[in-house]
């Protein structure tokens, strides 16, 4: 793949703050993130990262009390994700996410990744089974399944459902796909399965993925942003900040003195 | 164990043998709490074994002199009169039928008001709102009984002037109400335990709240629904006061719930209340009514468990 210098831009947040009720998780962070280019989070636990992630499509509006300030600007149309006009649905129509948990729906393997098509209205069988086929071999999943896609989600394997999960998201052809340490809960062959399925996915979607696995960042990732007690402490290429940060809380994390 | 014994401590012996002491203690203790346990639990099934052995053991008395094909076709049920028939479906139709009305009220109000409460209504509505649903609950039945009689009977003859003042209608629905709450109350506690990853997990995909509950919440939680659905049946069925006050008490084959009818529990209080002399033809109908009930309420519980087995929560 041809490295550009100045790949465009998919999102950039702008002066984000977010607060848990009084409490601020997340201090002024500004940070681009480039259209079909893998970023990866990292910093010790409770630095803000998953919150971070989780402000990409909204899911802070689940719960009361929650509040962001700043913008996080959405290209190519330039949207405020952020913005009180934008309902959080129509975010999310654009933007998929993947848990640190699998969390498969109980339903059948073929009806969990049908959901997010059937929640906009597509109840074709054609164009189902199509989108359907055509997600789980995004996700590197339909060999195992395609026999027995009326099987019960909950029953596969952890790796299996985590995805079939991706698959579930990829459905519905988002433009920025979210992972939130996607591989946390899986053994070391799935992850590595998942970790193949990033650097595979990137040809088609941005991403943007959580990990405390600083192994896994370098692996994955294009960019990476270090994050420390909500705020974000450094950006740039994955392979620049691990061979030589900046600031000395990046390195020190890195060469593992702190976290 | 042994193991945590040589590691906590030196192995020099009265240690050792005051920790023995100790560890014997312990398990005479741990014995004697297992006992006490076992007698409690052994309590109410011995109870459960003995209800059985009474119902059973007289009902065999009663089908001495009574044939279980007579007691299952015959068309009329008057085991007082001197012309006597045994005749149980007459009853059996009169319990199905009130707590067919009382279900169809119930079920669809309480999954309703169970899906508002736990997706829809927020924190201090559902605090308030569920203990005085609750307390609907706490009502003794034969005020639900006159209320129905009272209130409800003339409402319904409003709409249908040829309903009599009596009717399984008008007690089957204030019998539905009266059930709601049970089935709101554990549909919430079933809907509320689905884990709240699978709720991120169908709005991240852009899914609205009422499609999140039908599709994800409500199937998640089915297994739980199903067994307040099966408790509100049994409820039903076994409900005797309202019946008595405001379903009439005649015998009656009908499955039309505008009609009066007697229920199987309905008769057993009428009989209950009269003096039938000990070892009477009437008096061990009551056992055979009884026994009845039971078998319903049992086939309903198994009922229950396969359903519960087939939809056995898996998230």
């Amino acid at each position: 793949m041809q490295i550009q210098d100045t790949p465009s831009l998919k999102a950039e947040a702008r002066g984000l703050n977010f607060y848990y009720g009084e409490k601020q998780a997340l201090k002024g962070i500004n940070m681009p993130i480039y259209d079909k280019k893998v970023t990866a989070l990292i910093g010790p636990s409770g630095c803000g990262k998953s919150t971070y992630l989780r402000s990409f499509n909204r899911m802070h509006d689940l719960y009361p009390g929650n509040r962001y300030e700043g913008e996080i600007r959405f290209f190519p149309d330039n949207s405020n994700l952020l913005s009180p006009d934008v309902d959080p649905i129509e975010v999310r129509m654009r933007v998929g996410m993947v848990f640190q948990k699998p969390n498969p729906f109980p339903k059948s393997i073929f009806e969990n990744v049908a959901y997010g098509l059937r929640v906009r209205g597509e109840n074709n069988r054609r164009v189902l089974d199509d989108k359907v086929e055509h997600a789980l071999r995004g996700a590197a999943i339909w060999d195992e399944v395609k026999d027995r896609l009326q099987d019960m989600a909950p029953n596969l394997s952890g790796g299996q459902q985590q995805r079939l999960c991706i698959a579930r998201a990829l459905a519905t052809d988002p433009e920025l796909l979210l992972f939130d340490e996607p591989t946390s809960a899986l053994d070391p062959i799935a992850t590595g399965a998942i970790e193949e399925l990033v650097h595979e996915l990137k040809k088609r979607v941005t991403i943007l993925i959580v990990t405390h696995n600083m192994q896994q960042a370098a692996r994955v990732s294009d960019y990476t942003a270090y994050m420390y007690l909500g705020e974000m402490i450094e950006f740039g290429k994955t392979d620049e900040i691990f061979i030589k940060p900046q600031d000395k809380r990046t390195e020190d994390y890195i060469t593992g003195r702190m976290g | 164990m042994n193991y945590s014994m040589t590691a906590n401590s030196p192995s020099d012996l009265p240690v050792v043998s005051d920790r023995l002491s100790k560890k014997a203690m312990r398990h005479v203790s741990e014995r004697l709490i297992e006992a006490l346990l076992f007698a409690a639990a052994a309590v109410s099934v011995l109870t459960t074994i003995g209800i059985v052995y009474v119902l059973v053991s007289e009902s065999v008395h009663f089908f001495q002199n009574v044939s279980i094909f007579d007691f299952l076709t015959d068309t009329q049920w008057t085991p007082l009169f001197d012309d006597a028939h045994f005749g149980i479906m007459v009853l059996v139709s009169g319990t199905l039928v009130s707590s067919l009305v009382a279900l169809v009220v119930a079920i669809p109000m309480g999954t309703i008001i169970a899906i508002y409460l736990s997706e829809f209504a927020h924190g201090n509505v559902r605090e308030i709102a569920k203990p005085i649903l609750e307390l609907l609950g706490g009502i003794p039945t034969i005020v639900f009984g006159y209320f129905a009689l009272l209130i409800v009977t003339p409402m319904l003859q409003v709409i249908f002037p040829e309903l009599p003042g009596f009717s399984l209608l008008s007690a089957g629905l204030v019998m539905g109400i009266m059930i709601v709450p049970y089935i709101a109350s554990l549909s919430e506690d079933a809907m509320r335990a689905v884990p709240m990853s699978l709720r991120e997990g169908s709005y991240a995909l852009g899914s609205t709240r009422l499609h999140t509950a039908l599709h994800v919440v409500v199937p998640a939680a089915f297994s739980g629904l199903a067994a307040s659905y099966i408790l509100a049946i049994s409820r039903a069925v076994g409900e005797t006061m309202i019946l008595a006050v405001a379903a009439g008490m005649q015998p009656n084959l009908t499955w039309n719930p505008m009609e009066p009818a007697a229920t199987i529990t309905s008769f057993i209080v009428q009989v209950a209340l009269g003096d039938l002399p000990h070892g009477s033809i009437g008096y061990q109908t009551i056992f055979a009514a009884g026994l009845t009930l039971i078998l319903i309420t049992l086939m309903f519980n198994i009922l229950g468990q396969w359903l519960r087995r087939k939809f056995r929560e898996n998230y």
